[in-house]
Formats: structure tokens, sequence, C-alpha cells
């Protein structure tokens, strides 16, 4: 599937608070529907790089989810304002524009399609990266996938999204479990923590990870699997100015040496083709 | 018509070497790209004799109207690039520029013989922003440097030799001088200037490597006088560069002179920045067109 050509303006369909995140809704008229784990490069088109100052260069955000639209398909991203760029993102008023260039990258590969004798799926999301991993639940859901979603916060401040992405009417889908540092909610501590209990029970053999999150989580993560020998898809992130490889910015690093361009040869990459998750 | 060293083009907006990797964007956008193809001559990332991995990130940084990066020339060598990619760049419908570098004379010759003598290939552009192993000196800093390899290279390809100024030096004119009488069709500026930032969530060197090189908006009117500079000392024509980002920037540098502008870091913004530019250079052209002939009309 190719991206439309160029980036386009899109209208805000809607901004709201979601525990510490926001949830904005574009509506796309011209472009298809994005895969579980693709990314759209995105800027406001007014408050951003006119005038100078920051943010100048468009921001990489991975779809949450998708549904019809009346003119095409609604596109929800899920952030967190931490920076010039995701803070004016938050700020998005509806009405507003806000151009767009994609649907970009590769996205997550079936249990089957990693391993013919997977038959489920273990998704582990931290903080802002289980929006990726919403999509993508839903899509497994409706392929009658067994499941099972483990998320992780820091903390109350630093969570959200899961009110709209991870629930089923009032309460979280009971496929979820969550982790939390500060103990606010579900396990206190690590996401990994839950995960490593997992892959010791006796049927994680059969099982496929999904992960995205922060550096470090995910590092964790890619050492869980290839300790237990468990194939993972890692849905990385790395400093991207453009988003269709012109800027060689985001490079990753390969197990044999030399990179990788995140941009066109991920953002969703299995845990054996990537070196060490760099992480500060 | 524009033309590049009498190659005629659509238009006067190119790319700059290293910010748009033509192959990359065939494979995100399909063959819409080559319908719609943004630039009027591509020109392609640079090429070093051997395949080089680039630089460890982190590799870019947000800045005020603007960017600082160090990829550090990541390419697949020549062989690799005559084998691999000059095919695929041949099918893009405009004439195509390679840019070259190398660290000495010799390797620098190999390069211009092999990709001079390969007709997919219109004209050669000459990355000098690298240090010569032989005198430790970055060829693009020194007019003598810069004359010398320039009067190595001109007997060995009949084609269009491009030098890639860098803005790093006190008097570019003067390399740009150098280059000329070195045999030079055309100067191309300017290269991104060197700079840094921190990181002050570590306080380290927000890039990997130290320091980087600032291209955007932020470093426009900087080119600008850059060109001015050079096209008072030299005859020969000038492609221009430097965070043109619309067709307005881009008719400052044709009004100060230059042939052709590039387009680089706008690119990263928006996929189609080169068209987009060139019909707003259309417009602001037919725009100024009735008036003439109302005036005609007197």
């Amino acid at each position: 599937m190719t991206a439309p050509l160029g980036r386009r303006p899109c209208e805000v369909a809607g901004n709201r608070a979601s525990g510490g995140y926001r949830i904005f809704s574009l509506v796309d008229s011209e472009g298809p529907t994005p895969e579980p784990g693709q990314f759209y490069m995105l800027a406001a088109e007014s408050g951003w790089g006119e005038g100078g100052g920051r943010p100048f260069l468009p921001r990489a955000i991975s779809v949450a989810e998708t549904a019809p639209a009346k003119a095409g398909v609604r596109l929800d991203f899920l952030v967190e304002g931490v920076g010039p760029g995701t803070s004016r993102l938050c700020e998005l008023e509806p009405g507003e524009r806000v151009w767009i260039t994609g649907p970009l990258g590769n996205s997550f590969s079936t249990p089957k399609q990693v391993r013919p004798g997977a038959a489920g799926a273990i998704l582990v999301g931290g903080g802002i990266g289980i929006a990726p991993l919403a999509l993508w639940r839903r899509h497994l859901v409706e392929r009658g996938i067994p499941l099972r979603v483990l998320l992780g916060f820091r903390n109350r401040r630093h969570s959200g999204g899961l009110d709209e992405l991870f629930c089923a009417g009032e309460s979280l889908c009971p496929d979820v479990r969550l982790a939390s540092e500060d103990g606010h909610a579900g396990h206190q501590g690590y996401v990994t923590d839950l995960l490593a209990t997992m892959l010791a029970g006796d049927d994680a053999g059969s099982a496929v990870v999904y992960s995205c999150g922060p550096p470090a989580m995910l590092e964790a993560v890619r050492a869980l699997c290839a300790e237990a020998g468990v194939a993972c898809e890692l849905a990385l992130e790395s400093p991207m100015a453009c988003g269709y490889g012109a800027c060689f910015g985001c490079a990753v690093p390969k197990p044999d040496g030399g990179y990788m361009r995140l941009c066109v040869d991920g953002p969703v990459v299995r845990g054996d083709a990537v070196a060490e998750v760099a992480h500060a | 018509m524009p033309d590049l060293c009498g190659i005629e083009l659509a238009h006067p907006v190119i790319n700059a070497s290293g910010t748009y990797d033509a192959i990359a964007a065939r494979r995100v956008f399909g063959d819409a790209l080559l319908e719609d193809f943004p630039f009027s001559a591509f020109v392609s990332k640079t090429i070093t004799p051997e395949p080089r991995a680039g630089n460890a990130p982190q590799r870019i940084w947000e800045t005020p109207a603007g960017m600082i990066n160090s990829i550090g020339l990541p390419n697949k060598g020549l062989e690799g690039f005559l084998a691999e990619d000059l095919p695929q760049l041949a099918e893009l419908p405009v004439p195509l520029v390679v840019s070259v570098m190398a660290t000495g004379q010799p390797e620098f010759a190999r390069l211009v013989e092999a990709v001079g003598e390969r007709e997919e290939v219109a004209a050669i552009e000459l990355n000098v922003s690298c240090p010569n192993v032989h005198s430790g000196l970055i060829v693009g800093e020194q007019p003598s440097e810069t004359e010398a390899l320039l009067e190595t290279l001109r007997p060995l390809t009949p084609k269009p030799l491009i030098v890639k100024l860098t803005p790093n030096v006190a008097d570019p004119g003067a390399v740009a001088v150098a280059a000329e009488a070195g045999g030079a069709d055309a100067v191309s500026l300017i290269n991104t200037l060197k700079a840094s930032a921190v990181d002050l969530r570590t306080g380290a060197p927000a890039l990997a490597a130290g320091h980087g090189g600032l291209s955007g908006p932020a470093v426009r009117p900087i080119a600008l006088q850059q060109l001015r500079a050079v096209l008072a000392a030299v005859e020969i024509p000038a492609i221009g560069m430097g965070g043109i980002s619309s067709g307005a920037d881009a008719s400052e540098f044709l009004a100060a002179g230059a042939a052709l502008v590039a387009v680089g870091t706008e690119s990263f913004r928006d996929p189609l920045a080169g068209s987009r530019i060139a019909r707003e250079l259309e417009i602001a052209a037919q725009a100024r067109k009735p008036r003439e002939a109302a005036l005609d009309l007197d």
C-alpha cells in the first residue's frame, strides 16, 4: 500500500482529554485506512513553523484507532504534550486543519506471519506507546486471535487513553492488565514484570509478543523474549524529520552493523532484527 | 527556460543533495511520484568510493526555524551505487546530477571518471566539504586545494562539474574564484552551517557526533548574502540554496542572480515542496504579466 503523494490538509474532528493524555481525531478524505503500526507525519496548519521558532518539523505519530467517517476515514491519535510539537497538537481545536503525510511505514504481522505455529498474541505497551497497540488489538480481536494485553504507566499524570482505547463501556477490557510504577493502577512495578510472569507460563511459547513504549521498556521486552525464545515485534521510535526516507535521521542500529531507516524499514521491527534498543 | 550548464529544465527548482531519496520516496508514494516529480533535475545523495554506514544516532535535532544534522553520508559506495541505485535514478523523469566526495585526488578522480562515463548522468556535483587525507585540510575551505582538485578532475569528463561550496569560510568568493579557475562549470551554495545543540536532559551534545550542520529558514539570510558575494566574484552560474521554503524565498535567490534554486529541509516538511515552490514562482510571474500587457496597450 502506498501513501497519497505529498502532504494534505485534514480537518480536526475532535480533541478530548484522556487521563493525562489527549486524543484528537482528524478526518482524512484522501488516504487509505492505515494498518496497525503505521504512522503519519503531522503538523498543524497554523502555529507551526511560520514566523520562525518551533515546532518546525512535522511529528511522527502512530494511529491509535480508525473509523469510517462521512467523508473518508477518521484517524485518532493519542498524544502527550512533552515538547513544542506534541504540545501544539494537544491544543488542536475542532475545525482547524493539520497537514498530514501518510500512512507511512510498515505494520504489525499476524502471529502466524511471524511464526507458523504461533496461536496467540501478547501486547505490551508503555505510556504513550499504547497507541498503536490499541488499533492492533482491535484488528486481532476481529480476526478471533487470542490475546492478552499488558499496559504500564509511570504514574497517574503520565497515563491515559485507557477509557477510549482499551475499555468496553465503563470497564477495562477483560484481556487487559495494568501496571504502574506508583501503584495507582494494577500491579505496582513495571509492565515487564507482568510479561516475565506470563513468559514463564506453559503456553507462552505459542505466542508472539508485540510491544511499543519507551526505549528502556522495549529493550527489556526484547531481552525477555530473546531469553524465553519467544518471537517479538517492536514498534520503535526514532527522531524523524520527514517520514519517507529523505532525511536519514531515524537511523536504528542493526545487529550485524550498519543502520536501518526506521521510517521506511520500520517502525515495526522483529526483535532479532535490531541491536539492543538504545536507551538513556 | 532555466538551464543547468546548458541542460534545459522545466522550472528552476531542484533538490539539495542529501535531502531527498527518490528511490525511497517512490517506495512510499508509488509511481505517482514520477508523474508529479517535485524537481526539474535530481541531485543524488553524495557517493563515496567505499560504502559508508553513516553516523551513530542521534543524527538530527530540531532548532528554531531549522534543524541540525550529522548524518555522515551513508551510501552504498561507488560500485553499489552504479549497480543498484543508478538504474533506478535513471527512471526519474528529469536530468540526474550525481554528487561525489572522496578524501584524496586519486579517489575523487576514480569517482568522476566512473560516474562521468555513464550516459544516465547529466552532471556531477563535487562535495568538497571533506578533508584531504594528504594535507589534512578541508578542500572546500581552501582556495588552493579547491583549484588543485578541479585541475585534476576537469580533464576527466566533458560533463558539467558543479562545486558545492561550504559556508564555513570567511570568504566564499575566493573559493568560488578558485573553482572557476580550475574549470568548474557552476557552483552551488550553501552547504549547511556548522552548528551544535545541547540536550538539556543530559547536558551532553544533542548529536552523537557532537556537532552537525544547520539548515532550514534560519540560515536563509546568510545563504543569500553568500550567494551575492560569490556571484560578485565569478562569471560561472550559481545554484542558490539555504532555507528556501516558498516561491517568495526562491524569488529572493533568483533576484540575487542564482541560475537555479535548490530545496532541502523544506522537503522534509512537505514532500512536494519542490513543485509547490515552482508553482508559486510561476503564479508570481503570471501576476506580473497582465500589468505589463496592460501597459503595452496604453
